[in-house]
């Protein structure tokens, strides 16, 4: 009996000792080399392996972290305090990681959406969504049967009494648990950081503002923002898009407010005007409002040129803690903004403070350091790990007519305003001519007027409607005193002695070819008119001779890049704004700069950088209002932008715009209509 | 070959491990709420199954049965799968980061699952050869597979649908599990 239990319990140790040998020696063999931060990390984690955070257990979780595929935020169940520590191994700094929140793309409940049929099935999206789509016109509707809700684990959701899911941002953890459970992809994890990287897709819901924006801001968002009195929100959602919210509020040329709903029926949104008001705001509050920055990435990126296209992508990089440098050619940053743009229109105090927020983000701006002379672009290329290049357009095209390079009193456009930027006061005589129909002839002939000349006519070949200077610049610049020639076209300068003292120019008449009518000389039909100073403001373009053949260029003498990413043919290099695209806009050469900003960081990520499938390269086709809805009119007409007096617009350099104050500007923003693709709020009627 | 074949079809529908001989509950309810967990878990069971099947056949004839210890069965074999589980985790780890992914987390569940364990009983109790076990084993671990999938297509559908508050969760899932069984019954007139 003794014996037979001994031999039992031999066997069965035997059995134990030589498995566990076995497994020992297999577990040498076949070892794994780890990262001994994966164990230091593991031993951080809370290590209940529960799963919650989408790795298979803290083990892989810690791996992912290593691997630098996952945040040390990982771990949702042990929240801040994990975080901390999981940081202290990592060697990162916690305070600026920032966790996503879950939100809602669609913002019409049951009595502003546009209703296809009444849904009466299974009180669930996802087999509502099996019917046609589910319930709504709008293929992007929240169905708002709360099945995100149910799946929250967390008790962050409720369904609010419009119907649509209501989000309680302390409780959300992030654990994306209702992003996978709806069936239309409507709520998501949503965070600066990833909506700095952002790109339009055909597949959200976007306002028709808001899509015509080339920087993309979240337009009704920031307008709803000022109408409640939560000026902070406005200003952080428009730099989410668009650092240059202090210039682009004073001199974009607001495509938004062309596309505005409200438009249709009555006038637009002064959305520009409202975007400068938050923007003064906090520059009035003289408190930097910035977002926050993700921790050090160890990256380096250098940035040539100052212009806004630079500055934004410079910005949007640091943002993401990356470390850049901006070098300037010129002796201050800020390019055309501050050597083309003038006073009037936008102060240099203004742009300072602006520039100043660029910097406060972390950029290092290095001036009088130019590309081509002081340093190269495989000098940039070797020291950096990738190189954004926004050198703008400075070339002026010339006239191409008699005698314009024989006077000194002949001169180009941007070579006038550089030196009003520079503080000079150069005398005019009492007969100023301006060539050319765009802002930068309008920038030099109000700026003449300005200087105290007695006359100032402005030569254009084509008409009043064909001119590319936004249109209020020219009805002001006529308010001013600028006389219009239209439909002329210099073709000699007459002088004696080396001083200009006439203009011989060809009349011209339009002719209609389909798209932009041509001019055409009238046979023999040339006057001539007296000029003391002739300024040709007939079109800027890059200048692509400091790189040489490095970059491949387009047939207009513009850097080539790709749609979205702004890569140019060579792996480490980007562009954008005017130096890509030729003399353009600020806002475009924002978008450029926040597009080249993703891309780079993705590209040194060591991801894929294309573009979303359903990228939106143009703003989509609004269909306006659907039937059984009507805008409502409001009490108050769209608001007037003061300005300042005449007399001290003609004299001097004063900023002719005000900006709105707060009671215009809430009232202006109660006109807007939040909309959506389909819906908006503001209307009477319901569908019959 | 027709055989072989038999036992096949008896060890995947009419004496299904799950339904029929109901080993293997807990996971059958635990990681049954999607179909591509169930799909995983069904793929590390009939991996594991076969394997240790082999081994626990071959420590009863070549160990067990010479020193006359018929009565360690049970106990020898949790030892043994328990070592086997173990192993071929850290042996996919190192071979192929891929497999191990895919079945990794499922692995260490297996080696306290019920079903594993009477496979290899019931391989010894009917005195299977080696060719037997090993087709019985991977007939039994399919049927696993099978019912478990079939079941988290079910309960998939389940979370659509409009339950009474009392019977949500485990307690559909039960019953679910009991209607499945009954369908599986019908087999019986099969072989
Ligand atoms: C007179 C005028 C009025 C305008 N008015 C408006 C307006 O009202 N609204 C609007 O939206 N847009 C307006 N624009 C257009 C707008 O200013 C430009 O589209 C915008 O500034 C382009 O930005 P950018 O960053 O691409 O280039 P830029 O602003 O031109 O900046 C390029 C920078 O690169 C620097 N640089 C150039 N070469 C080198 C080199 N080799 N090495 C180092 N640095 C170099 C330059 O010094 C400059 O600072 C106007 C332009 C002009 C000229
Ligand atoms: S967000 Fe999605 S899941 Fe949530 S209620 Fe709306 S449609 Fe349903
Ligand atoms: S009404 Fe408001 S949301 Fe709609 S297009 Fe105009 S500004 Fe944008």
């Amino acid at each position: 009996m003794l014996m037979s239990i001994a031999i039992a319990a031999g066997i069965m140790g035997a059995i134990g000792v030589f498995s566990a040998a076995f497994l020992g020696v297999a577990g040498k063999v076949f070892a794994i080399v780890r990262d001994p931060k994966v164990d230091e990390l593991e031993e951080a984690l809370v290590g209940a392996n529960c799963g919650a955070c989408g790795y298979s257990g803290c083990a892989a979780a810690a791996q992912a972290v290593v691997e630098g595929r996952a945040k040390v935020n990982v771990c949702l169940l042990g929240g801040a305090e994990t975080a901390e520590r999981a940081a202290e191994v990592m060697g990162v700094d916690v305070t600026a990681e920032e966790t996503p929140v879950a939100t809602l793309g669609c913002n019409y409940g049951v009595d502003n959406a546009h209703l296809l049929f009444d849904y009466r099935g299974i009180k669930d999206c996802r087999a509502a969504a099996m019917v046609l789509g589910g319930g709504k016109v709008c293929a992007m509707g929240c169905l708002g049967l709360g099945t995100c809700v149910r799946a929250c684990n967390f008790g962050a959701l409720r369904l609010g009494d419009n119907g649509l899911p209501v989000v309680d941002k302390d409780k959300c953890i992030a654990c994306g648990a209702c992003e996978a459970s709806c069936p239309k992809g409507i709520i998501k994890l949503s965070s600066t950081q990833l909506r700095i990287a952002h790109q339009q897709e055909s597949t959200e819901c976007l306002a028709p503002c808001e899509a015509t924006c080339p920087a993309q801001i979240d337009i009704p968002l920031y307008i709803r923002s000022i109408a409640e009195g939560d000026y902070r929100q406005a200003i952080t959602t428009i730099k989410e898009h668009n650092p240059f919210p202090l210039v682009c509020g004073r001199v974009c040329p607001h495509p938004c407010e062309a596309a505005c709903r409200r438009g249709d029926h009555d006038e637009p949104i002064a959305i520009n005007p409202l975007k400068r008001f938050a923007a003064d705001y906090e520059m009035n509050l003289n408190e930097r409002i910035l977002p926050n920055r993700a921790p050090s990435t160890g990256k380096k990126i250098a940035v040539v040129g100052s212009g806004p296209s630079g500055l934004t992508c410079a910005y949007y990089l640091s943002a993401r803690g990356h470390e850049v440098k901006v070098f300037e050619a010129m002796p201050k940053p800020g390019g055309m903004l501050r050597y083309g743009i003038p006073d009037y229109r936008l102060p240099q105090s203004v742009l300072d403070w602006e520039i100043g927020g660029v910097e406060a983000m972390g950029v290092e701006i290095q001036c009088n350091t130019a590309l081509g002379k002081d340093i190269s672009l495989e000098q940039l290329e070797e020291e950096y790990d990738a190189v954004y290049l926004a050198m703008g357009a400075w070339k002026s095209r010339a006239m191409r007519i008699e005698g314009e390079d024989d006077y000194p009193e002949i001169e180009s456009g941007i070579a006038f305003l550089e030196k009003l930027a520079k503080g000079e006061r150069p005398e005019l005589g009492d007969e100023v001519v301006i060539v050319g129909g765009g802002n930068t002839a309008m920038d030099c002939a109000r700026s003449s007027l300005r200087l105290g000349a007695a006359n100032v006519y402005l030569l254009y070949r084509r008409s009043r409607a064909e001119m590319p200077a936004a249109v209020h610049e020219v009805n002001d610049g006529e308010f001013e005193g600028i006389q219009y020639h239209f439909l002329s076209a210099p073709i000699r300068a007459v002088g004696t002695d080396n001083s200009l003292r006439s203009l011989e120019f060809q009349r011209m008449r339009l002719e209609d070819h389909g798209g932009r009518p041509k001019p055409v000389p009238i046979e023999g039909d040339i006057g001539n008119m007296k000029v003391t100073n002739l300024i040709a403001a007939i079109g800027q373009g890059p200048d692509l001779t400091a790189l040489g053949t490095m970059v491949d260029a387009t047939k207009w003498e513009t850097v080539l890049t790709e749609i979205g990413t702004c890569q140019t043919n060579r792996e480490k290099t980007f562009a954008g704004g005017d130096f890509a695209r030729g003399g353009a806009t600020v806002v475009e050469g924002v978008r450029d700069g926040r597009d080249g900003a993703r891309a780079i960081h993705l590209f040194l990520n060591g991801e894929d950088m294309n573009v979303p499938e359903n990228y939106l390269a143009k703003p989509p086709k609004f269909t306006g209002v659907k039937g059984g809805f009507e805008v409502l009119p409001t009490d108050t007409p769209r608001v007037e932008v003061p300005v300042i007096e005449k007399s001290e617009r003609v004299s001097t350099f004063a900023e002719v715009e005000i900006t709105l104050n707060e009671e215009q500007a809430k009232q202006e923003a109660a006109r807007c209509l939040q909309c959506g693709e389909v819906c908006f709020k503001g209307h009477r009627g319901k569908r019959s | 070959m027709t055989e072989y074949l038999l036992l096949f079809i008896s060890a995947v529908f009419v004496n299904n491990i799950l339904l029929a001989q109901f080993l293997g509950n807990c996971p059958f309810i635990g990681v049954s709420n999607k179909v591509s967990t169930a799909l995983g878990m069904a793929m590390a069971v009939v991996f594991v199954i076969t394997i240790s099947s082999m081994f626990t056949w071959m420590s009863v004839k070549y160990l067990l049965i010479p020193l006359e210890l018929e009565y360690l069965q049970t106990i020898a074999f949790i030892l043994i799968i328990a070592t086997l589980v173990q192993f071929v985790e850290i042996f996919i780890q190192k071979v192929s980061p891929t497999l191990f992914r895919t079945l990794g987390i499922y692995l260490p569940l297996i080696t306290t699952n019920c079903a594993v364990l009477g496979v290899s009983i019931i391989n010894i109790r009917n005195e299977y050869d080696f060719m037997h076990t090993l087709v019985h084993s991977f007939s039994a671990a399919v049927g696993f597979g099978l019912a478990l999938v079939l079941f988290a297509g079910i309960r998939e559908r389940h979370a659509l649908c409009d339950i009474p508050k009392p019977l949500r969760g485990t307690s559909l899932a039960l019953i679910t599990a009991g209607l499945l069984a009954l369908t599986f019954s019908a087999f019986k007139g099969l072989l």
